[in-house]
Parts: structure tokens; sequence; C-alpha cells
């Protein structure tokens, strides 16, 4: 008997117009962050790649863009982890399993991994900054031996905005990972590091000259980040950030995301570093 | 522990990386190994500041204590960092607690010590005052990035 | 004779309603040069009465007039008051709608048909800004079906500019006034040594077969000359020149106070952006009946120039009136080029008349000149 990958979900020929997905699983990951679990009606895969993001639609409410955080080895099921922080991602959170969302995707420019294969593969992450690196997590944890050490670094507010934790705690019992998490205050029983998670980037034993980052979280976070991880020799080529901005239709057409020559929809929102290094610190670009 | 053994050690910390082996003489005449176990109080805030600490192993949370609330950990040091630098600074008092989270072993500089070779020696005086610059900007840097709340709601 | 791409004929203006007619036949929606409110617009029209007779504008920053009749060309004017955007890209369009079912509900496109159009008057200018949006609904990844399917079926009836206006400069835009290639038909207008007629040359088989129909004769060569004249007289009339290294320019001062100082000119109010033919933003709006049960997505003409345009995280990006300006100017002048390969000005000078204070894209790509020279 053969089997047969199963088979890919086709969109609709307009980028414009969603499927509707429909929600497998809800999980509560933090007091203002959740997870969907979405299938697709009628079964099927929806292949992406990590750091790619969908715009998701709240019915009758409107349409946000959510990183993909799932597993890409696992394209039956479309994971997002997401923050409530408006009308849209409210309305996100109040929906029970059965209940249907629209989706458009994937879009945007990936994670290199590949790009990493032989190198240190270092993931900097900040508050729900993780969730856009969790595929590319999974990846490497799937092809482990084509990198040197994998490390992440993760910095979140308090202990208990720690994102993933059951996670973290486990990728860090995995003999060929390193997992370093600092807060940026703690009260009560928290026995880890406090401090900014720039200061991990000092402690971390990677070799900065054979040295990929990955860098995401706010953009206070990521240029600190990047200025403390060249600080440490390794190369604006081979960092890796991950850009925000508004976004109405995913696709390049309406116009919102467009920082500097980029539209962050279809040039990001994965952008090497050395490569938008000039307009980065540029003021209300 | 003997004095070439405490030179030695004050060699390997990054914090006297590369330091002139006739300064590093100096240094060590004020240097002693200390121990701490986990929850002792290496310092609390507003006794005087007598020494700074290397960190040599263990993990050292730098605290502020507020009544009615558990302690609040603003930082957290460990191997290769630099604990106490308001001996260098009026009022010389110390503004926060030092707890040992963990078994910390640690080089101690006795400041008056330190303090007095370092006015007689002006060498010496420049070259500790130059390595604590960059760590105390350092701090500010991250104390200030602490305060933006980055991952707060809103952000 | 037989017609075919490339053919030139003269249409003699006693048969230019059949023209007309023979534009909408197939069913198509004329759009063409019309007056309302004091304007050249692009709105239905059927016969040449329909057309501004006669009328001649006036146009200057932030300053805007038209003539009463003088004389009988039906294409005197310069330039309407928006290009054809409002016809291929319109202000408001359905997308899809959504209704309820169970737990979940059913996404269903849009079925809303627009008419198929013929537009007629078509300057050089304009067609660019066409050839220009082209690129940005269909960039290579992303293809807009409902923006393709009208612009293939649109019949072009270009029509060539013997004047300028002094807030056209095409020329240095390098897109006229010259019609360049992309029309089905060509129309020069002939009204020198008394006569009145139109040199027609034919760009699509389409257009020849429309022009099958109307009683035509061959051009003799003082027809051909006069036509000749025409963009070369349109060229010698135009006043503002666009610096041929804008693209530079603004990329090399993306941090200069010079920003600060537009701000303290431009109101934002995005009319810029209402009348620029190549300006593309849009937003999406979800509208909802009463018992929630169907819900439409919706999608608008939108401004860079709005504050909550780049809002994110409880923010706008760009909350200052001179980083709004910086986006626009610097997008249509030089980010375009990085985009979509080409410039996304057209010289069409719109920007220019209808800005209420008559802020000029020229003479501030002039100013980032002047201050590199040494100011």
């Amino acid at each position: 008997m053969t089997v047969q990958s199963p088979k890919v979900v086709m969109p609709p020929a307009d980028p414009m117009v969603p499927m509707a997905f429909r929600i497998d699983k809800v999980k509560k990951e933090l007091s203002d962050t959740f997870t969907l679990e979405l299938v697709a009606e009628g079964g099927g895969a929806f292949p992406f790649k990590p750091g790619q993001f969908n715009m998701l639609y709240a019915y009758g409410v409107g349409e946000v863009p959510i990183s993909i955080s799932g597993d890409p080895a696992e394209p039956t099921k479309l994971v997002h982890t997401i923050r409530s922080v408006g009308a849209v991602t409210q309305a996100m959170g109040e929906l029970k399993v059965g209940e249907a969302i629209g989706v458009r995707g994937p879009f945007g420019t990936p994670w290199p991994v590949e790009a990493a294969y032989g190198n240190d593969l270092v993931l900097v992450a900040g508050g729900v900054g993780l969730a856009p690196l969790r595929p590319a997590i999974y990846q490497a944890m799937a092809e482990r031996e084509k990198f040197g050490r994998v490390m992440i670094l993760y910095g979140a507010r308090t202990p208990e905005d720690i994102l993933f934790k059951r996670e973290l705690e486990k990728w860090r019992g995995r003999f060929d990972m390193e997992v370093l998490a600092t807060v940026d205050r703690s009260t009560g029983k928290w026995g880890g590091n406090v401090g900014v998670v720039t200061n991990l980037v000092g402690k971390g034993g990677f070799d900065p000259l054979h040295t990929t980052a990955f860098v995401c979280g706010p953009e206070i976070m990521m240029r600190f980040a990047v200025q403390s991880l060249q600080k440490r020799g390794v190369d604006g080529g081979n960092i890796y950030v991950s850009m925000e901005r508004n976004m109405k239709c995913g696709v390049g057409f309406c116009g919102h995301c467009q920082w500097g020559p980029h539209f962050v929809c279809r040039h990001g929102p994965v952008f090497a570093y050395d490569a938008i290094a000039d307009i980065f610190t540029v003021r209300e670009l | 522990m003997h004095v070439e053994d405490l030179g030695r050690i004050l060699d390997d910390h990054a914090f006297f990386k590369g330091i002139d082996p006739e300064l590093r003489q100096l240094l060590v005449g004020c240097a002693a190994n200390e121990r701490f176990d986990a929850g002792q109080y290496l310092f609390r805030e507003g006794a005087k500041a007598e020494k700074f600490w290397l960190i040599r192993h263990g993990t050292v949370a730098v605290e502020i204590y507020a009544a009615g609330k558990t302690p609040i950990t603003v930082e957290t040091l460990g191997e290769g960092d630099v604990l106490g630098w308001s001996w260098l600074v009026e009022p010389h008092k110390h503004m926060f607690d030092a707890r040992a989270m963990t078994l910390v072993r640690a080089i101690s500089m006795d400041a008056s010590c330190l303090l007095n070779k370092m006015n007689a020696n002006h060498a010496l005086g420049y070259d500790v005052a130059r390595r604590f610059m960059p760590l105390m900007a350092h701090r500010l840097q991250a104390a200030r990035m602490q305060m933006l709340d980055l991952y707060g709601p809103g952000r | 004779m037989p017609l075919t791409v490339g053919s030139k004929v003269l249409v003699q203006r006693d048969r230019f309603d059949l023209f007309m007619a023979a534009l909408a036949a197939d069913g198509r929606q004329v759009v063409g040069p019309t007056v309302a409110d004091g304007a050249v617009v692009y709105d239905t029209v059927e016969t040449s009465a329909d057309l501004p007779v006669g009328r001649i504008d006036e146009q200057e920053g932030g300053h805007y007039r038209l003539s009463a009749p003088q004389g009988e060309a039906l294409f005197g004017y310069a330039l309407g008051v928006q290009g054809w955007k409002r016809q291929l890209f319109p202000s408001k369009q359905h997308i899809w709608s959504a209704e309820r079912g169970g737990a979940g509900f059913r996404i269903s496109a849009s079925d809303d048909k627009t008419p198929s159009y013929a537009f007629l008057g078509v300057r050089a200018c304009e067609l660019a800004a066409i050839q220009v949006q082209d690129k940005v609904f269909d960039n290579g990844q992303f293809a807009e079906p409902g923006y393709l399917g009208r612009r293939r079926d649109a019949l072009i009836v270009a029509v060539q500019c013997g004047r300028a206006v002094k807030t056209c400069f095409c020329a240095t835009a390098g897109t006229g006034p010259k019609v360049g290639a992309g029309y089905d038909l060509l129309l020069s207008e002939l009204t020198d040594h008394g006569r009145h007629a139109f040199l027609v040359e034919i760009g699509s088989e389409r257009g020849a077969a429309v022009l099958a129909t109307v009683p035509h004769e061959e051009p003799s060569a003082s027809d051909m000359h006069a036509a000749e004249a025409l963009p070369r007289h349109a060229e010698a009339q135009q006043v503002r020149k666009l610096d041929g290294e804008a693209a530079a320019l603004l990329k090399d001062n993306v941090e200069s106070s010079h920003w600060d100082e537009v701000a303290k000119r431009c109101l934002t109010c995005g009319n810029c952006t209402q009348v620029c033919p190549t300006c593309f933003c849009s937003t999406m709006e979800d509208t909802t009946d009463l018992t929630a049960a169907r819900t439409d997505r919706w999608r608008r003409w939108d401004s860079c120039f709005t504050i909550d345009y780049s809002y994110i995280h409880g923010g706008s990006v760009r909350r200052e009136g001179g980083s709004r300006y910086r986006q626009w100017i610097t997008h249509k002048l030089a980010y375009w080029h990085d985009q979509f390969g080409s410039s996304g000005c057209v010289g069409c000078g719109r920007c220019i008349t209808w800005c209420p204070v008559g802020i000029d894209i020229t003479a501030e790509v002039g100013a980032l000149r002047a201050n590199k020279k040494g100011g």
C-alpha cells in the first residue's frame, strides 16, 4: 500500500479572497496570548516555510497578519499564536473549537534555515517574538546534524510571561540544544536570569565567525540585539530580523506595509540585516 | 589560597583581562577569595560599600526590597560579571541588596585598600576606572531597556 | 483600403459621432471627457455634444480654471481632473461576501461586474500611468484578476496633446508628449488652416475593426505634418522640469531637515493621492448586516497621508506630516524604481494643480538639488 501525502489545499484564484479554516484546538498560553490550531475544511495540507505569515480573518470584525507558529513538517495542522492587542485579535481570542477563521496565505519571506547550514544557529527571541521563530526551531531540530551549536536566547517580561515554557524546558533538556532565558524583572520564585536578553548574547558560547542569527521581537529589542551580536563579532550578513508593519492585503497591492523600498509582506517580513541596515534606524520611515 | 593563585585568578577573570602584570601585583594585595552559600547576602542596601566582587561561579541576584512584597530582582549576575560599583562614587553606600542564589565563589576587592593604591599610583587608578566605565555604561543601557517594558501590552 | 496595425486614416469632424457610436458597439460604455462642476472629468459620453467642445483649461499650483467655449476643438483642454483610475481601479470595490452557516461561515468571491469600457481621450501621460499601474497589480508574484480583466478589455482611444498647461512635465518625466505604444487607436485633432479632422493611427486589430465601420479617407502629407507637429508644440510649452536624478536625490535625503519645511505647508489632505493616476493604495473594510448573517469585504482607495495609514501596536509609524510627505514623494520618484522597474510619476502635474497650497513635486526635488549644490 502506498502512503499518499495529503492533498494540498487550493486557494482561490483571487489572492484577496480567503478560505475558511476550522478551529481544531485552542490553547491559552499566557494571560493575553493564545494558540489556535486550524484545519482546512475537507482536510489537506497547507505547506509553508518558517517565518511566513497568513492574513487571518475573524468573521465580521476584520483581518490581521499573524505569523505561523507550527511545525512545517506537519502542514495539515495550521498553527498560529496570537496576542490580544486589538479588536480583531480579541475577537479571535473568543472563538471556540469548531468555529471558523478565514485564511489567506502563506505570505512573506522565510527564515533562511538553509543559509545557516554548517554554522552555529542562534535564535534570539523577545516576548511573543518566539512564536514566529518556533517553526525555524522545529526545522532545525529535524535537521540537527546540519548545524554546529543550536542556541535559543529568550527574553520575556516576567516569569509569568514566558511563552511556550514547557517546550523551552523540553528543548533545554536536549543534549544538543542550548536554551538561555531571562526576564526583565521577577518576583517570587524565579531562579533564572534577570536582565535584558542582549546580556545573553554575551554569555552564549557560539562562535561568532560561524554563526547565523535569527532575531525576532519588538523593534527596539531587535535593534539592541543586532548591536550585541555585531559587537560579539557576528557579521551583519548573517543576521536576520523579522519586521512588522500595517498590512491590509498581504500581497503588495494596498501599499500599507511599505518600509523604504520594501513591501514587508513580499520582501519581508524576514530581512537580512545588511540589506536593511541603512533604513533600520530611520525614524518614521 | 596562595598569592600566586589569586594573581592567576585575577588574570583569568574577564574584568581584569590583559592588565599589566605590575598593576596586577598591586591588585592582588587587596584581593581575597570568598564564598557564599545560597541565600546569603553579599551586601545590603544602605550599607557602606567596602568591596566589589568578581564572580567566578554561581549566580547573584541584585534585588530591591519593598515592604509587604517579595523582593524584586532587577538583575542577575554570574560567572565573569562584576558586582558592586558604589565604592567608586559618593555616598559609597550600596543601592540594592545582593543575594547569592546559588553557591557563589568570588574574589572580593577591598575598596579602601584599592582606593589608596589608586590614589598613589595613577596608572593603576586610570586602569581600574577605565575598566569600570564601559561596565557602568552597559548597566545603564540594560537598565533603560528593562525600563522600556518592551514586551508589555501595546508594544 | 485594408486597415491594419500601423495604418493611418483621416476621419472628418462630421463623422466623429459615427466614430463614437462605433466605440459603443459590442456593448461598451464609452467614457470620455465632459464638463462637470467647472472642470473636465472623465465620465460616460455618447455623442460629441457631451465632450468639452472649445474648452481650454488653465492649470497652475493650486489653480484650475476652465474657459467658456472658444472654438470647436473637442480635445483642446490639456488634462482632466483624474485619469482612468476610477474606471480601472474603482474607488470602492466589493471583494467577497461571507455567510454564516453552522459553526462557521462560507466565503464567496464577488460576482460584481464592471462594464466593458472604451476610453476616449487618453493622453500620453495617462496611457503611461495605466501601464505603471499594470505592474502594480501584476507584480510577478500576485495578480489581481479584477483589475487585469478590466484593463485588457478596455478599448483605449488615445489623443495626441498639441498643447501643454503650466503643470505638465511629461517631457522630462519621459512619458510624452508623444503618445507611446499601448493604444488601440490614436487620434490627432487637426484644427489648423480651416480644417477639422482627426488623423487616426491604428494600434491593434480590434482598433482596426472599430474603424472599419467609420467612413474615413487617406490622409494627405499636410495632415501627417500637422499631426507630427502637435507633440513638438506641446513639449515647447512645458515650463516645469523633473530633475533626471530625482531618485538618487530623494534616497540621499531621507533624513534631511527639508521634510520639516514641507510639513509647514502640506496639509496632508491627500488630494494629490486622489488625483494621481498611479497612486494605488487601498484599505479593506468589513461591513455586516444587522443580523450578522452576512458580511462583506470592500476595498476602498486609501492615502499614505492619513494618520492611521501606518498604524501598528497602538501608534502610527509616520506621525509627522513631514514623514508622510517624504513617504509619498520618495515612493513615487525613487522607491517605485526598486519595486516596479520604473518611476511612479508620469509628469501629468495633477498633484500640483489640485494641491490646495500648490506644493510642486518638481520644485521639492529642485530644493534638494539646491541643498546639494551648497545651500
